[in-house]
């Protein structure tokens, strides 16, 4: 099989801010060890193709080791794709100039504790980037645009003198969403911006993530692990496994009615307090390496549904309703144990009209 | 209050091996500082706490809330500049028997530890040795604690633990570094329960895991607890985990024990605002999408805690009286019962009637065919041994 069309993706409507095409990441392993052979590579993100529309929160879910870091590091230009296209406002990304692109395009990480400079103030952190990008102070004066952007993450003027140790948590992340503010982008790549936060803060600053969302439009990729904030935060979800993106739709559809056997365990897996019994996990074990990963369906390997096929063959991008695609042979119109027929690399998106859309459980089939 | 001999707590554990339900580790007024003096940080005032044989028992609080320096002081784990400054642990070895934790001698706490208390602890690849293969790491804890066990024995004992934690006999050779996340917390499992202890502290085991191979090993060691009886002091500040795997909760706040109620009670009906704030804290995964608050505000700084109730700067039910008086740990709810629910919160003082949202009815006791905390089923294969118990 060579380069199959394995991600799920969506038919792109208008012109998103932001548009992943394809996009690969290899790594190289420079280990030299017996069994790794020379020239072995990691495959952390493969043929991922993502649309993010203006003014929406797409949240991209997957554990860790799926390679949505990897993502959203591409998504910012932090590291080059190993191929594939990365469209801002229509345009390729990599004919801008970096620091262009990151006037528009901004990160937040993880760890406040680490991403901020203890030696300096708050004032240091936010003026930095105004300095940088040569946008000073125009008609008031550099304050009163601190002032601002402390105001917007919802911070009293005073933090402005502070040092990150004298900060919260949650404090420290506002400062680092504030920081991204300062250049006035229109896309913030969060990535797992409230893990390392205390439970009960957690949603102040996801909240935080909304608002600015509603009040500046702005455009938010929010990366977690968690897919119950995803469902949260989300408009649409993107469930990453094994370097693709094998469901993403609407993230109530996605968390309610999933439709691919991984996103099932995920939400099998999740904590849930409603839950009557404990859950039936169907696929345990754990991803495969991603140095060689398996042929066809990255997830056929625990897949409780795994056909024939399924390993032979990457699943294509099935649309199982309208704005909801899944990559599982489970949904293909005509997809029977025996699989003679061959199609082509990714066979266009079925209709929704003939998508047969089964229940929130696959046909059952326990284990092959 | 018997000191215990030393002798006896070699004594198998297993002779007239006590039923479950009965109070194993009784806390009562801990009280653990960090530093000495004016400057000292009080990590943990007035702790009062019973952990029951058999049974889960969740420690629930934000970082700095002191859940883990409790666990660590009842269990007399806690390190300098940790000092306890009061109050009495009592564990129960059955039969009457019982040891002041907090009297007790190196010696004796060297025989308790690891045959009667074990623990887990969240990063499994700083808590094993990684110059060790994990069959000799397994060795080593069955030839400090059973001298009589020669090496074949032990090395049996080794691969019946690791089978027990679905783990083959051929990692036993294996290095911490080449096992993943997932393996390594169930070696650590695996050797905790090395010795059969009755009491098992495991300090956020599963929060450096991924979803699906957190729920494995908790699926694991509801089973295994099942089948061994011994108790868990599970300690997370995921409360919505807690709550599908703890038989009853305790919520710390500030150093403080804010409330303790069986899990089911404490979701459906929590009877403190911290409580009721942290359960509103966790978006869920069903029904429609609605805006959720948190908790305004951040946790207390234990350095200069605020006057009267710790959560009060933070709680919208605020009165006057919680600015300055400390509200005690009182039964609210059912008294009935033999392990009432308690709660520290002038709104369930009785003196007017609590908001609804802290007095809806509590769930009945026992509304799913396994009510007791604690299920020892009869056909327990370690308990066959205790004879006609």
């Amino acid at each position: 099989m060579t380069s199959p069309s394995t991600a799920a993706a969506l038919p792109v409507t208008g012109t998103p801010v932001l548009e992943a095409r394809s996009l690969v990441k290899h790594f190289r392993v420079h280990r030299r060890g017996r069994r790794t052979q020379r020239g072995a590579v990691v495959h952390a993100v493969d043929d991922v193709s993502l649309a993010v529309p203006e003014a929406s929160i797409t949240a991209v879910v997957g554990e860790s080791g799926c390679g949505k870091s990897t993502l959203t590091q591409m998504l910012a230009r932090l590291i080059r794709p190993t191929s594939g296209e990365l469209l801002l406002d229509g345009s390729p990304a990599a004919r801008r100039d970096a620091r262009e692109y990151a006037g528009q395009v901004q990160m937040v990480l993880q760890d406040p504790f680490a991403s901020l400079n203890l030696v300096h103030t708050v004032r240091y952190h936010l003026a930095r980037p105004l300095r940088i990008h040569g946008l000073g102070p125009g008609g008031h004066s550099l304050d009163d645009e601190i002032t601002s952007l402390l105001e917007r993450v919802a911070l009293s003027p005073q933090t402005a003198d502070k040092y990150p140790h004298e900060l919260s948590g949650g404090q420290r992340q506002r400062v680092a969403i504030a920081r991204a503010l300062a250049v006035r982008p229109r896309v913030l790549l969060a990535d797992e911006p409230v893990s390392m936060l205390d439970v009960s803060i957690r949603l102040g600053v996801l909240n935080l993530l909304a608002d600015l969302r509603e009040r500046e439009r702005l455009t938010l990729v929010y990366v977690t692990h968690d897919i119950a904030s995803a469902r949260y935060l989300g408009d649409t979800i993107a469930v990453m496994y094994a370097g693709q993106i094998i469901e993403q739709g609407p993230a109530a559809t996605v968390t309610d009615q999933p439709s691919h056997p991984y996103t099932q365990l995920l939400l099998a897996a999740a904590p849930d307090p409603d839950r009557p019994s404990p859950p039936a996990l169907r696929g345990r074990g754990a991803p495969p390496s991603l140095v060689n990963p398996p042929a066809g369906c990255r997830f056929h390997p625990r897949c409780p549904f795994a056909m024939a096929i399924c390993a032979q063959q990457a699943p294509p991008s099935i649309e199982v309703a309208s704005g909801h695609a899944s990559a599982c042979w489970l949904h293909a119109k005509d997809a029977d144990p025996a699989m003679s027929q061959n199609p082509g690399p990714g066979p266009g998106p079925i209709p929704p009209t003939t998508a047969s859309r089964p229940d929130s459980h696959p046909p059952q089939g326990e284990g092959t | 209050m018997t000191l215990l001999h030393v002798g006896t707590l070699d004594q198998p554990a297993e002779a007239g091996r006590p039923r479950p339900g009965e109070p194993l580790l009784e806390v009562t007024g801990l009280c653990v500082d960090y530093g000495i003096g004016a400057d000292a940080v009080h990590a943990v005032l007035d702790a009062d706490l019973v952990l029951h044989r058999g049974e889960v028992l969740g420690l629930a609080g934000e970082s700095g809330s002191g859940k883990s320096t409790f666990a660590y002081a009842a269990t007399r784990l806690l390190r300098a500049p940790g000092v306890i400054t009061g109050g009495s642990v009592l564990f129960h070895l059955g039969e009457g028997r019982e040891i002041d934790l907090l009297a007790a001698d190196e010696a004796q706490l060297r025989r308790l530890r690891w045959a009667h208390v074990a623990v887990v602890l969240q990063s499994a690849m700083h808590a094993l040795n990684p110059v060790m293969s994990i069959g000799d790491q397994l060795g080593d804890v069955l030839r400090a604690h059973r001298p009589d066990m020669d090496r074949a024995a032990r090395r049996d004992r080794a691969v019946q633990l690791l089978d027990m934690v679905g783990i083959t006999a051929d990692r036993l050779r294996s290095y911490p570094h080449e096992l993943s996340g997932g393996m390594r917390q169930r070696v650590m499992i695996a050797m905790a329960l090395a010795l059969e202890p009755q009491m098992v502290i495991m300090d956020e085991p599963t929060t450096a895991l991924d979803v699906v191979t957190q729920r494995e090993i908790l699926e694991e060691l509801a089973a295994l607890r099942d089948r061994l009886g011994f108790a868990v002091l599970f300690i997370t500040h995921d409360l919505s985990l807690l709550i599908e795997i703890a038989d009853s909760i305790a919520i710390m706040y500030g150093g403080r024990i804010a409330e303790r109620a069986p899990a089911t009670a404490l979701f459906r009906a929590p009877r403190h605002p911290y409580t009721l704030g942290l359960l509103g804290s966790f978006p869920s995964l069903h029904g429609p999408r609605v805006h959720m608050t948190g908790i305004p505000g951040s946790p207390p700084d234990l350095r200069s805690p605020p006057a009267g109730c710790p959560f009060h700067p933070r709680c919208g039910y605020v009165m006057e009286r919680c600015r300055t008086e400390l509200p005690p740990l009182r039964p609210v709810g059912r008294a009935d019962t033999q392990d009432p629910r308690v709660a520290a919160c002038w709104l369930q003082d009785g003196s007017a009637p609590p908001p609804a949202e802290l007095a809806r009815p509590e769930p009945e006791p026992s509304p799913d065919p396994d009510p007791d905390p604690g299920p020892v089923p009869a056909d327990t294969p370690a308990d066959t041994e205790g004879g006609a118990a």
